[in-house]
């Protein structure tokens, strides 16, 4: 199947999220979209997925020309999305969801689609059990069943944006391989994606976008220096590891345990002191989220004692935490860290001062656009948070970060930003650190947090394994200690 | 798009709102009309009744006005419980404590020397009643985690209870307790009002005043800032150091308060005592009237409005046409389910094309 973009406009006001974009995807390729964050990759993939109606432009399929309306149309077509949370029916079992939009509902056809799951599952080395609950599923296997879902209702192109986040290096791998798979089987496959080695493992060809235009396409072999000129203005450069100089402890916990995500927390014995930045690292949902929930307030602890410099918390509530200088920002953007439905301003009126009656808003303005102009975040004061790009939306949440907060907890604080940004957030959260600040942040990277953590924590089964200094230590040990072997 | 994500009224969201607006009125015209059809009436004559009967003299336009006051006092309450994303039924019994409230207060000022303190007083009762009333309510949803829909239709049940209870016992009128309610009131407990129109301008200063209120509490203070956040994602919220418990309860007692003032000016300014009716099914009403109005403060009022006449123009309607005298309430069903259909198409189409009705704002 071939599927050809020609022209493709998506205006949003006077914002141009796609300002004329072209693109041919083959049968058997595998197709990166590549571009800074805001660039326009998401839209492009939403406007071919019919979830939303372009401005202009065409788009055909084996030469025929189609408009799509819908998701549904579009999968009619044989082009199909998996959005980055898939919206499964948590109640439901794995089976349950993989029926969904399949059947009929005529007559009871379980038995017919378990057997129709099952090969379809090892065909591509999934691991997944028709009964369990999706609710139990990591996010991998969640993508995984969406992936099998996609492709049984006959799926021919499917697109994928960031993928790999949040998901384990195996289920990357596998994923990789599936989506080999599939293109040697004939069927297309578009990537978008922040990190060039995966597309430089991956793909047969690469479009790079920027700010809604395409500034160029390229055959594998990739030529990386120049796919990065094609994809930014300046070139980044990394930010290395500061000598801290750590102080007094600000943050302590004994034995706590906690219930929570997958793992809970187990027997949590840590100290961190002042001006140190301590990365934790480990599988997605092995108890490092549940540990900076801890030391927030966000959730209480079954057992055990938290401290901050010197006072315990137990039974505080995260505005106390607060109140003590703790800032927590989580990763699930529009989930737990924005409100959708309002504006850039209307959250930073929500952060400012809270006794007054009435809300400044000449001053939340201000607010706004001087942090936006500072975070260069592309999108405007009035602009509801949940038209912002992925990428976008993740610096909003970091210029809410106040002035001299004692302790920053940060969960994937880079996660979906660009490698241009991502550097800058850290040469930005090194000037917290300079003032004393200790950041502790958790990241599916490895390479980033040996890049810029003092201290490295290494969370499995909800336990700390390991307890390290970033100089003594190397990404082989590490490795090893996620995958629990110690 | 959710209740929450109403902003302020820019231009092109008031052309929106015209849109809107103008469809469902067209909905409701053709579902009146078909209605009337097989009722077997002249639609055309209909409609010159019901515009005739509402706003035909000024007698007629002051009946009105009786209706748009607690209409719009009881919209305004509701505002804030919508921003938070409440649905507050029980607003219906809450008009009816406020109601309660107010009578209790006019008894203990019968044979007073200062009638006009206990007038004042009673709509600090009011407030008083129909805010406690909604408390309760907010309080099954907060602590016990009783949806608010069916905490509030309890709530009405019981404070309907109440009053027939009150109405039939306690306060009964010396000799014969009837439907007809409580003894009438002396004429120096009575809100002041126009003789020839029997119609209190104090009654439309305060719905006046709940609106400017309501517009300014919403617009710009932190109050109305964080309803709106909280609506939006609770969740999220706490992060910003707001307690989304204590603003819910917040909200239902502005809306308790509002419809507490109601049901205080319906026992005052209009019927003079207490009846078992005393709530007119206002506060259904103004579910609806809010929602047709898309949330938005400046609009309620004349949504209200539109109500009101309608209200009133049908009631000598099926006189006459010489029609059944249920046909005013056919109407009436008739248009809560065109302003139900509609809201419901809006709500869908806005999920489908989430993308797009932002486009607006982004300009
Ligand atoms: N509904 C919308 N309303 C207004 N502007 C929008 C809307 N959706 C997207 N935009 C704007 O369009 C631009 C492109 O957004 P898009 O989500 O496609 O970027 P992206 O390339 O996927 O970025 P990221 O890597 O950060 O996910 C952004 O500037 C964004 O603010
Ligand atoms: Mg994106």
């Amino acid at each position: 199947m071939r599927v050809e973009l020609e022209n493709i406009h998506k205006h949003y006001g006077s914002v141009r999220a796609n300002d004329g974009v072209d693109l041919s995807v083959q049968g058997g390729e595998i197709h990166g979209i590549l571009g800074e964050n805001g660039a326009g990759k998401s839209t492009l993939m939403k406007v071919l997925s019919g979830y939303i109606r372009k401005t202009a432009g065409t788009i055909t399929v084996d030469g025929r020309q189609v408009e799509f309306r819908s998701p549904g149309k579009a999968s009619e077509c044989g082009i199909g999305m998996l959005y980055q949370d898939p919206l499964d029916f948590l109640n439901l079992s794995v089976l349950d969801n993989f029926m969904l939009g399949q059947v009929s509902g005529l007559k009871n056809e379980r038995e017919y689609y378990r057997r129709k799951l099952l090969p379809l599952s090892t065909h591509f080395n999934f691991n997944l059990d028709p009964n369990s609950p999706v609710s139990r599923l990591t996010i991998g296997e969640r993508q995984q069943l969406e992936i099998l879902r996609l492709l049984s209702i006959g799926i021919k192109v499917l697109i994928l944006d960031e993928p790999t986040t949040g998901i384990s290096e195996i289920q990357k791998q596998t994923l990789f391989a599936a989506l080999k798979q599939l293109a040697r089987e004939g069927k297309s496959v578009l990537l978008i994606s922040h990190k060039l080695e995966d597309t430089q493992v991956l793909c047969n060809r690469v479009t790079v976008l920027r700010r809604g235009k395409v500034t160029g396409h390229m055959e594998a072999p990739f030529d990386t220096r120049q796919l990065l000129d094609q994809m930014f203005d300046q070139l980044p450069t990394p930010p290395s590891r500061l000598k801290a100089s750590p102080g007094d402890t600000i943050l302590s916990m004994s034995d706590v345990v906690s219930t929570g995500g997958r793992t809970g927390l187990q027997k949590c014995n840590i100290l961190v002191r002042k001006g140190e930045v301590v990365g934790l690292a480990g599988l997605e949902g092995s108890g490092q989220g549940v540990f900076l929930r801890v030391a927030s307030g966000m959730s209480r602890p079954k057992s055990g004692i938290v401290e901050v410099d010197g006072r315990s918390m137990i039974g505080k509530s995260h505005r106390e935490f607060k109140d003590a200088g703790v800032t927590f920002v989580p990763t699930s953007r529009l989930e737990e860290g924005l409100v959708p439905g309002l504006d850039i301003t209307e959250h930073f009126a929500l952060n400012a001062r809270k006794t007054r009656f009435f809300v400044r808003w000449s001053n939340a303005l201000s607010a706004a656009k001087e942090k936006i102009e500072m975070f260069r975040i592309s999108g405007r004061p009035r602009s509801p948070v949940q038209s912002l790009s992925g990428g976008n939306q993740q610096r909003l949440l970091l210029s809410f970060l106040p002035e001299a907060p004692r302790l920053l907890l940060l969960e994937n604080p880079t996660r979906g930003l660009d490698v241009e940004s991502a550097h800058w957030v850290w040469r930005h959260l090194q000037t917290y650190t300079a003032r004393n600040t200790s950041i502790v942040f958790s990241s599916a990277e490895l390479d980033e947090i040996v890049m810029v953590a003092d201290r490295i924590l290494v969370f499995f089964d909800g336990k700390i394994v390991k307890d390290v200094r970033a100089e003594d230590t190397d990404s082989r040990e590490l490795g090893r200690a996620i995958a629990g072997e110690i | 798009m959710t209740m929450a994500q109403i902003t302020s009224p820019g231009p092109a969201q008031l052309l929106k709102f015209v849109r809107e607006f103008g469809l469902t009125l067209t909905v409701v015209v053709l579902f009146t009309t078909l209605v009337l059809l097989i009722a077997g009436a002249p639609p055309l004559d209909a409609y010159f009744y019901i515009l005739k009967g509402s706003l035909g003299s000024w007698v007629k336009i002051s009946h009105v006005l009786k209706t748009w006051v607690p209409l719009t006092l009881c919209g305004a309450g509701l505002l804030y419980t919508f921003r938070i994303g409440l649905w507050n039924i029980g607003i219906e019994g809450q008009v009816m404590m406020g109601a309660v409230f107010a009578t209790l207060t006019l008894r203990l000022g019968l044979n007073s020397q200062w009638p006009m303190w206990f007038l004042g007083l009673s709509f600090a009762a009011a407030a008083l009643g129909g805010g406690l009333w909604a408390l309760i309510a907010g309080f099954l949803k907060t602590k016990g985690g009783v949806n608010e829909i069916f905490a509030g239709l309890g709530m009405n049940f019981v404070a309907q209870g109440l009053i027939l209870w009150l109405i039939f016992g306690p306060w009964k009128r010396p000799g014969v307790a009837s439907m007809s309610g409580t003894e009438i009131f002396p004429q120096s407990l009575w809100l002041p009002y126009i003789s020839s129109l029997r119609l209190s301008p104090a009654a439309i200063a305060l719905a006046v005043t709940a609106v400017l209120i309501t517009a300014v509490m919403l617009r710009y203070s932190r109050i109305g800032l964080c309803l709106k956040a909280i609506g939006g994602n609770s969740q999220a919220c706490v992060l910003y150091g707001l307690t989304p418990t204590h603003f819910m309860l917040l909200a239902m007692m502005f809306a308790g308060g509002f419809a507490g003032i109601a049901g205080c000016l319906q026992v005052s300014g209009v019927y003079h005592r207490l009846l078992p009716a005393i709530s007119s099914n206002y506060g259904y009403l103004a579910l609806l009237v809010v929602m047709l109005s898309n949330y938005n403060v400046w609009v309620v009022p004349f949504v209200a409005f539109f109500f009101a006449c309608l209200n009133v123009g049908s009631i000598q309607l099926p006189m006459m046409l010489q029609l059944d005298s249920s046909l005013a309430g056919v109407i009436q069903g008739a248009l809560v389910l065109a302003t139900l259909a509609v809201s419901a198409w809006r709500g869908r189409r806005a999920k489908i094309f989430e993308a797009q009705t932002q486009e607006a704002v982004a300009k």
